[in-house]
């Protein structure tokens, strides 16, 4: 079980409140992890990445495990402790703009 | 009993407002979708409850919501807006190729007749199409594909299509407009389009007769006389009487002829509205003083409409999709200002006051007048 917690104008799209769980086949990694989250929360596709290249949005970021985790390969392993549910994956909108 | 609903769009959120037919009280709910740019809300003439809105973030990108219930309740519709084909490239700023990519929806237009079809004008400038209530949208890539596609430039807002006008009396003819190329018209329901931009003058440009390249900033047309038109260009308000073939400059004796939204009167074809603007660099009224100009004559006389309007200290502006009147016996005539103020006029523009004076920026102003 994976868990994500997103920005909030993210968690009024997905009308949720705090973290999203999901179960994640195979591999943990940015791109299964988002996978299941779009197929879970349909309404967030094209919000966090592009639609069709799939590439992050250039004000998204993703943190887990006090890490800047943006730049990794979206097909590289995410830490075992997002893997186990340990530690959150975070959505994050940048701190930027008004 | 009749009355109208206002629907604004602003850059913190979306509201709509709603009054008797005396346009004096106002029910004010929202903000929707609060924190996001609302560029535009649009209700659909066959069905005055389905409404449309242009939902947009620097940081999560486009959303389309949709209502059916006149904007008590909002459900998510569709938010992929894929070029056509391969998409090339047009003009940057400084002159160089760069390649198409989708920013934003600045304008929806749903269809005259069918509640399901709507228009959606983007940036990068492009048109699309949804005929399942928005929840997906296909370009109608032979507008882009026009020969001069590859040479359009942004104006400073981006390269936007912004106006979306259709024909009541023919389906298959409409227009748009887009900053800055100009206007182009489809007599084929959307195949194939021409530029009609012949007469505009645009001194920002290589050659100020150019065919394409002039930053048009909205154009209106009254229903009952769907050959002419009326823009408000960057510089100059003009008038075409046989549907955008050709344009005359009918800026007469307006302060200055720079502005963004230009509307018609219900009833009255020859009656319009613009709201001139100092110039391009500065953005805010002459004088300080928020003045609507209205032209009886379809331009070149115009008179002030300040009555109710801060004649002094004055300093915002009123952007292209911020303007609009209703259908009600006495003309109702709205705007909306970067200083978040909204107002109203009962009687055709003679007199004026506030809705709400302390909104986000508004962007968009659309109002229905309901049975």
């Amino acid at each position: 079980m994976i868990r994500v917690v997103l920005p909030a104008h993210l968690r009024t799209l997905a009308h949720v409140d705090g973290e999203v769980k999901l179960d994640v086949d195979g591999q943990a990694t940015q791109r299964s992890v988002l996978d299941a989250l779009e197929a879970s929360y349909p309404m967030l596709r094209g919000t966090i990445r592009d639609h069709v290249t799939h590439q992050r949005r250039a004000f998204v970021r993703f943190f887990a495990c006090e890490q800047d985790l943006s730049h990794e390969p979206p097909d590289a392993p995410l830490p075992d402790a997002v893997a186990t549910g340990a530690e959150p994956f975070m959505v994050v909108g940048a701190m930027a703009g008004g | 009993m009749s009355g109208v609903r206002v629907l604004v769009g602003t850059r913190k959120g979306g509201f709509v407002m709603t009054s008797d037919a005396k346009r004096e009280r106002w029910d004010i709910r929202g903000p929707h979708f609060g924190g996001w740019e609302i560029y535009h809300l649009k209700g659909s003439p066959a069905d005055p409850n389905r409404l449309y809105a242009s939902q947009s973030s620097g940081w999560f990108g486009q959303v389309i919501q949709r209502s059916n219930d006149g904007g008590q309740t909002w459900e998510q519709a569709g938010n992929k807006f894929v070029y056509d084909g391969v998409p090339g490239t047009h003009l940057w700023y400084d002159g160089t190729p760069h390649p198409w990519e989708f920013a934003r929806v600045w304008h929806l237009e749903p269809s005259l007749t069918d509640p399901d079809t709507v228009y959606a004008g983007v940036e990068d400038a492009a048109l699309f199409r949804s005929t399942d209530g928005g929840q997906t949208w296909q370009e109608l890539p032979g507008l882009r594909g026009h020969e001069s596609g590859r040479y359009w430039q942004p104006g400073a807002g981006g390269m936007c299509l912004h106006t979306i006008v259709q024909d009541p009396s023919n389906p298959e003819r409409i227009f748009i407009a887009i900053s800055a190329a100009g206007v182009f018209r489809t007599d084929d329901a959307g195949k194939t389009w021409r530029p009609m931009n012949r007469g505009l003058q645009s001194e920002g440009i290589p050659d100020p007769n150019a065919e394409v390249g002039h930053c048009v900033h909205r154009i209106a047309m009254h229903r009952s006389r769907p050959g002419v038109l009326f823009m408000q260009k960057h510089w100059d308000v003009m008038r075409s009487d046989d549907a955008g073939e050709t344009w005359r400059e009918v800026s007469g004796n307006l302060p200055t002829d720079f502005g963004f939204p230009i509307d018609v009167h219900a009833h009255e074809p020859d009656t319009i509205y613009v709201v001139p603007i100092k110039s391009d660099s500065e953005h805010y009224p002459p004088d300080g003083k928020l003045r609507v100009y209205r032209s009886r004559t379809g331009g070149h006389e115009w008179e002030a409409l300040t009555k109710g309007l801060p004649q002094r200290d004055c300093y915002v502006n009123v952007l292209r999709d911020a303007m609009a009147v209703d259908s009600l016996d006495s003309c109702g005539v709205y705007f909306g200002t970067t200083g978040g103020q909204v107002y109203a006029s009962a009687d055709a523009g003679d007199s004026w006051a506030p809705i709400v004076r302390d909104l986000p920026s508004v962007v968009s102003v659309e109002v229905q007048t309901l049975p």
